[in-house]
């Protein structure tokens, strides 16, 4: 049997649709039903639903244009944009939005609070104490290059013994 | 050329050893945790370069990390779609990480119980998973793998809404706890539709065996937690455990009845389903199922001897498209899988 859609393929994938109450059978290749399912997914994904929940335009058509045009200032994703993938740009998409976002999150989780776990204390010291291992490394790094230009041999072999020490530590915080 | 996820197929996946604590009704428990870097665009949303460097930064990131020791990392882009088909039957990827693979890719850590997903939804998707009901077993060694990553990095976070993902619905923890339950019994006295109802009433989603929009075929339910935002992980994880001890419950008073009431058409079916399987020649993947389904019934109620409940569940996964081409070493048909596939089974059946 060859695929309904395309008329090339062998079909392997058999379709039952339900429109009006009316049953039409499909039967598709891979590669065409594929297509048909990310069509469906389009239709009836997660973002409709998310831009259902958070749509103020149908409240305060105005006030609803306006937001719909604002944009996050660090990776450029506009709310509308939001509304039609259901997915957020980046991490300062959720302040960009707030205004949205905020009833938004109220209505999927029913709360506006995080509870649980968090960058601790003890781990912020640990990582700002890794991170500043990590400078000392490039810093080291930059030297030798200089140093390597500058011909200054003894100089070079004193950066190479700590830049070794340094990715041992950064392999390894504890020793 | 062989490929880097060839020794997998040898191996039985720790989630699938059949053991741990009510293994006769739970598959297996999954922790899964969300993280994205501070001040870069999430993967969907990322230039080619933006995804590149997110990847670049991460893989030895997670290579240093003292829970990801020995860890197999695979660049998703490099596998050929039967490998990529693999990884998913085994639940190591999902099927949104399959889609534009370029610049994705999983680290698998020993016996496939850590493994993390590099720019699938998330910059991070730290997944842990074990036989039987271990909860919070899997959000534990969850949480220390964040740790052991976190250290080298900065996570996306608000004092107000917890972690920030791509998607609100993984706003907070990032955590989805999730557990495998097998409910011949519950689906034979047609209760299910009840059981999953009330699940989802108490804030639970039921899916079925390969996640979002599968069907529940062989008898799998996969129930997990559906707020992430409020909630402390160890609350999330024990509410969700509770309310699975109450579906085992459920599941264990309707095999009780049936053995009380019906034994002999349970045992017919049991027995059929045994029978069908050592002498199919030709069977697809549903058919297969269903009836392996009914052959893991029988092994947990001591109705059938002849075969362990490990090498059960390991035929749920070895009779999968992908893994029966690997068995074969090359690409197969689906005409050609359905008699590899019936052989596959019938040589395991008689124990060879």
């Amino acid at each position: 049997m060859l695929c309904d859609e395309c008329g090339k393929l062998k079909a392997t994938v058999h379709l039952t649709e339900i429109v009006n109450e009316q049953i039409t059978k499909l039967n598709l290749c891979e590669v065409c039903a594929k297509q048909k399912g990310s069509d469906a997914e389009q239709h009836f994904g997660i973002a409709d639903l998310l831009a259902a929940l958070s749509d103020v335009e149908a409240a305060a058509p105005a006030q609803g244009a306006a937001v719909s045009r604002v944009k996050c200032p660090s990776c450029g994703m506009a709310y509308e944009d939001f509304k039609k993938i259901g997915r957020l740009g980046c991490g300062d998409c959720y302040n960009a939005f707030r205004a949205n976002l905020a009833p938004l999150l109220k209505r999927i989780h029913g709360a506006v609070q995080h509870m649980g776990k968090s960058p601790t204390p003890g781990l912020l010291k640990e990582q700002k104490s890794l991170s500043k291992l990590q400078d000392d490394l490039n810093a080291a790094k930059q030297e030798l290059q200089k140093a390597v230009k500058k011909e200054e041999f003894e100089e070079a072999a004193a950066l190479r013994d700590k830049i070794k020490s340094l990715e041992r530590k950064l392999r390894d915080p504890r020793s | 050329m062989s490929s880097p996820v060839e020794h997998l197929i040898k191996q039985t996946c720790e989630w699938l050893r059949g053991s741990g604590p009510n293994s006769d009704i739970v598959m297996s428990s999954r922790a899964r945790i969300a993280r994205n870097l501070e001040k870069t665009p999430f993967s969907h949303w990322a230039s080619k370069k933006q995804e590149k460097e997110t990847l670049d930064l991460l893989e030895p990131t997670l290579a240093s990390s003292d829970m990801l020791k020995g860890a197999l990392f695979v660049r998703i882009g490099e596998l050929d779609d039967v490998d990529k088909q693999l990884l998913l039957e085994r639940h190591l990827i999902s099927r949104e990480h399959i889609v534009h693979p370029e610049y994705k890719a999983v680290a698998i850590g020993d016996r496939e119980i850590v493994s993390v997903m590099v720019n699938e939804e998330d910059h991070l998707r730290i997944q842990v998973m074990q036989s039987g009901l271990s909860l919070q077993e899997c959000w534990r060694v969850a949480s220390r793998v964040e740790d052991s990553v976190h250290k080298r990095t900065q996570f996306a976070y608000h004092p107000e809404w917890g972690y920030l993902t791509a998607c609100p619905t993984n706003t907070g923890t990032g955590l989805r706890a999730s557990v495998m339950l097998h409910l011949p019994a519950l689906v034979m006295t047609k209760q299910i539709s009840r059981v999953l109802q009330a699940i989802t009433k108490l804030g639970m989603t039921a899916r079925g065996l390969y996640g979002e929009g599968t069907e529940a075929e062989g008898n799998f339910f996969q129930i997990s937690n559906q707020i992430t935002l409020g909630h402390a992980e160890e609350d999330i994880v024990d509410n969700l455990d509770r309310i699975i001890r109450q579906v085992i419950g459920h599941e264990e008073n309707a095999r009780r009845t049936l053995m009380k009431n019906s034994r002999e058409l349970l045992q017919d079916r049991i027995c059929r389903a045994d029978g069908t399987l050592r002498s199919a020649h030709i069977i697809n993947t549903k058919e297969t199922l269903g009836l392996l389904s009914m052959v893991r019934l029988g092994v947990d109620m001591g109705l059938i001897d002849s075969i362990d409940r490990r090498a059960v569940n390991e035929l749920f996964i070895l009779t999968q498209p992908a893994h029966l081409q690997k068995i074969e070493g090359r690409s197969l048909s689906s005409a050609q899988r359905d008699v590899k596939r019936a052989a596959l089974i019938r040589r395991r059946l008689e124990g060879r």
